[in-house]
């Protein structure tokens, strides 16, 4: 057996009110990828918090053995001090520096009043050859993407001498080839004996990396298990642990499946990018939805599928160059305002609904009421017991867990925040509703009721349009897949006689085109 | 009833510059030996603080469209002031000097508005512009000189000169009814109203969440209407230029709370890329923030002159602040988005009662404007700190 690297004993953290963390005990072996996994909430960014010293010694009980020692970090330095360095979620670098100056920042070279700019950038250079980006160090960080982006900052992490990385969702904002190579740069430094944590939510890449999984719930640690034992572990298990009872059925069944005429058809719709006119980022698609119907358009992250929607929603994206859009059989020209694509009954779910979605200061009564306030407004003098009463009508019909409706939105977890974004959109009374990954980052019991509310939309006769870059949930949702990828549609087919294997035929068979 | 010690320590949270305001007065009425309550002191906080209560207004809009601030509006309250001084010099009908200010007033925030909303320059630079261009065209239409104004009926409408004051239309001098009675229809109407709307709320089964603080509002804001209209009836009445203020806060508390529009500006500075998705057009809501502060500043520029009976080149200097740090001491976020007209009656109460309390004990006032800064800053971190625990 290999030597424990780090042993986290009896952690418990308690915030006023709530035990964030119960007694939890990690073991992180030597020269493992070790995973945290767990629902929203769970715990698990709380547990890393304490590992780096965000939260100091002595405001937690338990003990921390690394590398043989009782650790007591009072600030990240004082761990990073010793090789444990973790990098968030949110990419903490500064658009307007240098890739060398953000590695450095607050490690500078040289001293202090005067930093060596050569050997900062000569050192810089070295890492980032190590994690595979070929990027002068002196080239602006605004200027590469968010993949190389997410690639910096772990050259940064290795400038500060890592020995225990923590990588805290990754590939949340990364496409699928960013990812897998992410994985594999992972992969290639465990060889290289470093030792890493990894937090995520994606089931499959935690599965492709891992060496140990150990599952979160509630604050408390439920299991670790093995990923070289006899048995493959399968995504099923590691879910079964994470929600503490056996997931029979991710997805609910469609009932009264009553599929009607053509609701809304685009025909040759072509969008350029807002910035660089000459790129095409919805290239000569042709597609529609009929009424009571789940649409289901896969594609990688950046394949164009919310350019396209948001094209659709009053060009809310890009330049419109070509095509025709038609609503129930007749052409439709919308002014460049989503206010013309809500009075012809389209709804446009956005994919962010923090940046895009939600009016987090506000309260989920305001926030159900505001793509629809004229409904319930005589002369533009809102009604508002009655808008209290339509926010409480879907905090039941969707089950929105809140004491009040006039609780602020910011406060709510994601899946309840994403049912209160639903709840705003049903209240605008779409016939056409456009979700762009309506289940992304939320726990599996919300997916769940997000899952039945769709198939509620669709059993009252609505066109539901659902983007995803979730396979299993697009095979099991649609009536019918479109596949996008570069810009295209590339593919189309029913989902009775769709398989994971012959959509990523049609993704591969087109190439990337770009 | 017993209530919670949670739930009071709460109240008193929300309601922290409520209780700062009673502990700035409960202060200055010991410094004073009562002084500060003397009906005729509370007659000019009133009439000197018009200007703020008005300016406030609107400023409050555009800080809730995302913090955004109106730095032309002192500039503008001196402009607008101008003209309108030296066309009743040149007898002029009051009337249409007053038409022309406010029109001009409102092409100044429409213009201002244009740039902000639908050029995109940052409001603070565009209003920084129009701070120093207006300024200069006081100084122009004026000649630089002092110039009076002797349109009486202006003077008496707006608040200015001797005769200031609602005539005693019932009373035989001493006591003002008058003044009485408008303060206990103005609480009867208040208590009416909003035991009506408990009624219909109840009916309708949309309970209220703490009806104890409710009823508790009922009663200290029904007693504090009485309580001032009292005191205005033992001195001269009600000055007209509560009127003016009434009427402004009146319409834009409503506006703010049971209107679309005040409902957006709340919704763009919360998140300015949702309420666009959301079928609202944003921009028109940043245009129409601005154009009612060029509106709002005229109005200000009227009560001014107004009061001093005269327009001179250097009214209005930092009446931008004042309004500003009303509005941020009442409880507005700097990021936009949070926001009460309440606030900003409290707000300006506030800064108010510290000025005149010092007056009166005699402090200079370089030491007024240092203890502004201090109150401001203080405002300001309650609010903050009281977030960051939430977080």
């Amino acid at each position: 057996m290999a030597k424990i690297l780090l042993e986290m004993k009896n952690i418990t953290k308690t915030f006023p009110g709530v035990k964030a963390l119960d007694n939890v005990n990690l073991q992180v072996e030597e020269g493992e990828i070790h995973a945290l996994v767990g629902e929203n909430g769970a715990g698990k960014s709380t547990l890393m918090n304490v590992l780096s010293g965000i939260y100091p010694y002595g405001t937690y009980e338990g003990d921390i053995v690394y590398n043989g020692e009782v650790c007591k970090f009072n600030t990240i330095k004082d761990s990073e001090s010793r090789g444990i360095v973790i990098i968030h979620q949110e990419l903490a670098l500064v658009p307007e520096m240098s890739i060398g100056e953000n590695m450095y920042l607050g490690n500078e070279r040289g001293r202090k009043a005067a930093i060596d700019w050569d050997t900062t950038y000569a050192e810089a250079d070295k890492y980032l050859k190590m994690v595979g980006l070929t990027e002068s160090s002196k080239v602006l960080v605004k200027e590469i993407g968010t993949g190389k982006q997410q690639l910096v900052e772990i050259a940064k992490a290795l400038a500060k001498n890592a020995k225990l990385l923590i990588l805290d969702e990754p590939t949340s904002s990364l496409n699928e080839e960013d990812s897998r190579a992410l994985l594999d740069l992972m992969l290639g430094f465990k060889k290289q004996g470093m030792t890493m944590i990894i937090i995520s939510h994606k089931l499959n890449e935690v599965a492709y990396v891992s060496d140990k999984i150990t599952v979160v719930r509630d604050g408390s640690t439920i299991e670790t298990l093995d990923c070289h034992g006899s048995e493959p572990i399968s995504e099923d298990r590691i879910i079964k642990g994470m929600v503490g009872r056996e997931i029979t059925n991710r997805f609910p069944k469609r009932e009264n499946v009553a599929v009607g005429e053509i609701n809304m058809e685009v025909d040759h719709w072509t969008v350029h990018h807002p910035l660089y006119p000459e790129r095409k980022v919805v290239d000569d698609v042709s597609m529609y939805v009929r009424k009571g119907e789940v649409v289901g358009i896969y594609g990688l992250m950046g394949a164009g599928r919310t350019e396209l929607a948001m094209s659709i929603f009053g060009q809310s994206y890009g330049t419109l160059t070509a095509g025709t859009l038609k609503i129930d059989g007749k052409e439709v020209r919308l002014r460049k305002t989503p206010t013309d694509a809500i009075k012809h009954k389209i709804a446009y779910v956005t994919e962010d609904r923090k940046g895009n979605g939600l009016v987090l200061s506000q309260s989920i009564k305001v926030n159900t009421s505001l793509a629809n306030l004229d409904s319930i407004a005589s002369r533009t003098v809102i009604d508002k017991d009655r808008e209290y009463q339509v926010a409480e009508e879907y905090r039941d019909k969707l089950n929105i867990k809140t004491p009040t409706v006039e609780q602020l939105v910011g406060n709510l977890s994601g899946g309840n925040q994403q049912k209160v974004l639903l709840a705003k959109w049903m209240f605008a009374e779409p016939d056409i509703l456009i979700l762009d990954e309506p289940t992304r980052g939320i726990d599996v019991g919300a997916k769940y009721e997000i899952y039945c509310i769709i198939n509620d939309l669709a059993a009252a006769g609505k066109s539901v349009i659902m983007i995803s870059s979730e396979l299993p949930e697009v095979l099991a949702m649609s009536d019918r897949i479109y596949i996008m990828n570069a810009s295209k549609i590339v593919g189309e087919m029913k989902a009775s006689e769709a398989t994971q294997e012959n959509i990523m035929a049609a993704i591969l068979k087109s190439g990337r085109g770009d | 009833m017993t209530v919670k010690a949670g739930t009071l320590l709460a109240y008193a949270k929300k309601n922290m510059m409520v209780i700062a305001l009673v502990v700035v007065v409960i202060l200055f009425a010991v410094g004073t030996s009562g002084r500060i309550l003397y009906a005729q002191n509370i007659n000019n906080l009133i009439s000197q603080n018009g200007y703020v209560f008005v300016l406030a207004s609107g400023m409050l809009l555009c800080i809730l469209t995302g913090g955004n601030i109106d730095l032309a509006v002192g500039s503008v309250v001196c402009f607008t002031g101008a003209v309108g001084t030296v066309m009743m010099a040149k007898n002029l009908p009051s009337g249409v000097a007053v038409l022309v200010m406010l029109l001009i007033g409102l092409a100044i925030g429409m213009f201002q508005g244009f740039w902000i909303a639908w050029i995109s320059v940052p409001p603070f630079i565009a209003t920084l512009a129009g701070m120093y261009a207006f300024r200069g065209l006081s100084n122009v239409v004026l000649n630089g000189y002092a110039v009076g104004i002797n349109n009486v009926s202006f003077l008496n409408i707006f608040g200015g000169g001797a005769d200031c004051y609602i005539p005693d239309f019932i009373g035989k001098g001493g006591f003002n009814v008058t003044c009485m009675l408008v303060g206990v229809i103005g609480m009867a109407l208040y208590v009416i109203l909003s035991v009506r709307s408990w009624a219909v709320r109840k009916k309708k089964g949309i309970g209220s969440t703490n009806v104890t603080a409710d009823v508790v509002r009922l009663v200290i804001v029904s007693a504090l209407i009485l309580w001032i209209a009292y005191k205005l009836s033992n001195y001269k009445g009600i000055p007209s230029v509560l009127v003016w203020i009434a009427l402004v806060l009146l319409v834009y508390g409503y506006i703010t709370r049971n209107t679309a529009i005040g409902r957006y500006f709340y919704a763009v500075g919360g998140n300015e890329k949702a309420t666009r998705l959301s079928g609202v057009n944003t921009k028109l809501v940043y245009f129409i923030a601005y154009a009612n502060m060029g509106f709002l500043a005229a109005l200000a520029g009227i009560l001014t002159v107004a009061r001093a009976s005269s327009a001179q080149p250097t009214y209005g200097q930092g009446y931008e602040m004042d309004a500003i740090a009303a509005c941020f001491i009442g409880g507005a976020s700097a990021y936009g988005g949070v926001g009460k007209i309440t606030g900003v009656i409290i707000g300006a109460t506030l800064m108010g009662i510290i000025n005149q309390g010092m007056s009166i004990m005699g402090i200079s006032a370089n030491y007024q404007r240092a203890v502004k800064g201090v109150v401001l800053l203080v405002a300001v971190l309650f609010d903050v700190l009281s977030k960051k625990e939430k977080a």
